[in-house]
């Protein structure tokens, strides 16, 4: 009796370090496939070289860096005014009959996979643009924006809702003792209350937005070039990845090893910084 | 009402507020709207016929697999989580390092964007380990993914279970083990339960893991096999572009899927807060 609570008492301790070692397995794998590759071909011709001939073996890959840069930005840019505004009407102002509605229906927007939202953008975004603005095919940066944002709402929404209505009632109650409309009230006083949980919804915003591939791939036109202006087609770090995959061998296929690596450490720096936040919060 | 018109700052502000919030619905209802108009449109018997083939894209070897590939990454996924909750909940004090190594971990892996976890599962399983591109080696891919998940929410539900209930157990006699196993857990299942639908629902959102370790092979595969999940098939047959319209249905499905889902775990937490 007394080995059996021992003996389960390890098997607990084991599956509850799991997920650490998965972490470990994971960084492995990928840096002891990487780090030879990534001085053999030189760390500065890597990360800043413009160009990408993977059959010349020519590897830069700094365009596709500036294009996960450009779409994140902008999807930001687009999205979380958007998201943190609506945050701030649906905890304030929202009457309860409607939120009831709402709420749910930003949750299962938050559900739908991205599969989905790339398809939607295929055949909605990408068509509209290609009309608005004559002469191009609407496969862009914008276009890849657009449906990024659209894909962060949910998250920012929900993150900044929580920070929100974490806020005491008596900062706000205070305002409006002094005489402020609720609006400003909840703007000037509520608002900057939960600035750092706004915040870290928007770094998770940033983290989905480099993160994904699927959606990006089929909107963002994919070429590899330093776009000048939002209407060009642009290649992300993920989708280069996703792209070249299938048919890349030898050296090309350890490149795209390193390239996820890349995209790799932007997240951990991403997912560093906003847990650095959420310790300044507590 | 009077005094907000005279106050600019406030009118704009409940107007910018309005207007964000109306922006956010129309989105979704243009994206619901658009999709479930087109694939209602267009869908029909065929797409759901046993046999995928290049004139009927048939989504029904593929809804198959999704269903493999749920049952295969949750046999591995949900053992590993529930009884490493079980440590963190039961065994972990506040102040153990293994509580805050796991939080560490765990934090990382949920933040890991799916295309590296595709990549570290073909270079893992389908290479290292020598599965080949097949649903084993996707399935482990996912379960690694979806593990964080499970452990945090089967955590959240056991760490919500009252004090008084082991001690009740305890002063009856019985020994921790069975504490745990015939009174802490199954008071825990509704929200074990609901950590375990979120994780169906990233299953069959997945694409970017799969196209890797899985494969696209369109028919009903084994455990060994390469086959295409219902999201991988939507990518495929999308950016083919000679099917259009059977993406729309396709999509139509995976959303309503997804919406079931949801609605199920919902239901689930619903009913734990009641309790």
């Amino acid at each position: 009796m007394y080995f059996k609570e021992i003996f389960f008492k390890g098997i607990f301790a084991f599956c509850a370090i799991v997920s650490t070692l998965a972490l470990a397995m994971i960084c492995i794998f990928l840096f002891a496939n990487a780090i030879p590759t990534l001085f053999s071909i030189g760390v500065l011709e890597f990360i800043f070289g413009f160009d990408w001939y993977p059959l010349d073996e020519i590897f830069g890959i700094f365009p596709m860096i500036i294009g996960s840069i450009y779409v994140t930005a902008l999807a930001i840019f687009i999205g979380v005014p958007l998201g943190v505004l609506s945050a701030v009407y649906l905890s304030q102002f929202c009457p309860k009959s409607l939120s009831k509605f709402i709420i749910p229906t930003v949750e299962l927007l938050g559900a739908i996979p991205s599969v989905v939202y790339g398809f939607f953008g295929l055949v909605v975004i990408v068509p509209f643009l290609a009309d608005v603005f004559s002469g191009v095919s609407g496969k862009s940066i914008l276009a890849a924006s657009l449906v990024l944002s659209i894909m962060i709402l949910p998250t920012i929404i929900l993150v900044s809702k929580a920070a929100i209505d974490s806020v005491p009632k008596s900062y706000c109650e205070g305002a409006l003792a002094l005489g402020a409309t609720k609006e400003r009230s909840v703007f000037f006083v509520t608002l900057k209350a939960a600035k750092s949980g706004i915040l870290s919804s928007v770094i998770l915003g940033v983290g989905r937005a480099i993160g994904e591939a699927m959606a990006v791939i089929m909107v963002a036109g994919n070429q590899v070039q330093l776009p000048h202006s939002v209407l060009d087609g642009v290649r992300t770090l993920t989708t280069n990845i996703v792209l070249e995959m299938g048919y890349a061998t030898d050296l090309h296929k350890e490149v795209l090893i390193v390239n996820a690596v890349t995209l790799f450490v932007f997240i951990l720096l991403i997912n560093a910084s906003f847990g650095l936040l959420s310790k300044d919060r507590r | 009402m009077n005094e907000l018109r005279t106050d600019l700052v406030s009118l704009i502000l409940s107007l910018a507020m309005k207007f964000s919030m109306a922006t956010v619905l129309l989105v979704f209802l243009l994206l619901i709207g658009f999709i479930f108009y087109n694939g209602l449109a267009y869908i029909s018997w065929d797409l759901f016929a046993w046999e995928y083939n290049s004139e009927n894209v048939s989504m029904m070897p593929a809804i198959i697999n999704t269903l493999h590939m749920i049952v295969i990454a949750l046999s591995i996924s949900l053992p590993l989580g529930l009884f490493g909750a079980i440590f963190l909940s039961e065994y972990g004090n506040k102040r153990s390092k293994i509580l805050a190594v796991v939080r560490i971990g765990s934090d990382a892996l949920v933040g890991i964007p799916s295309i590296v976890y595709g990549l570290f599962g073909y270079l893992a399983f389908v290479i290292y380990f020598g599965f080949k591109t097949s649903i084993i080696a996707g399935a482990l891919t996912l379960a690694i993914m979806i593990l964080p998940l499970i452990l945090r929410s089967s955590e959240e539900a056991l760490r919500a279970i009252p004090m008084s209930f082991r001690e009740a157990s305890f002063a009856l006699g019985a020994g921790k083990l069975r504490t745990i196993f015939a009174i802490v857990v199954p008071a825990a299942i509704p929200g074990i339960l609901a950590g375990v639908i979120l994780s169906i629902g990233r299953i069959v959102g997945e694409s970017a893991a799969l196209l890797y370790t899985s494969g696209s092979v369109a028919k009903v595969a084994s455990a060994m096999d390469s086959g295409r999940t219902l999201s991988v098939h939507m990518y495929a047959i999308s950016s083919e572009g000679l099917h259009v319209n059977e993406a729309y249905s396709t999509a139509m499905v995976l959303i309503i899927i997804v919406f079931f889902i949801n609605l199920l775990s919902n239901f689930i937490a619903k009913k734990l807060t009641k309790a």
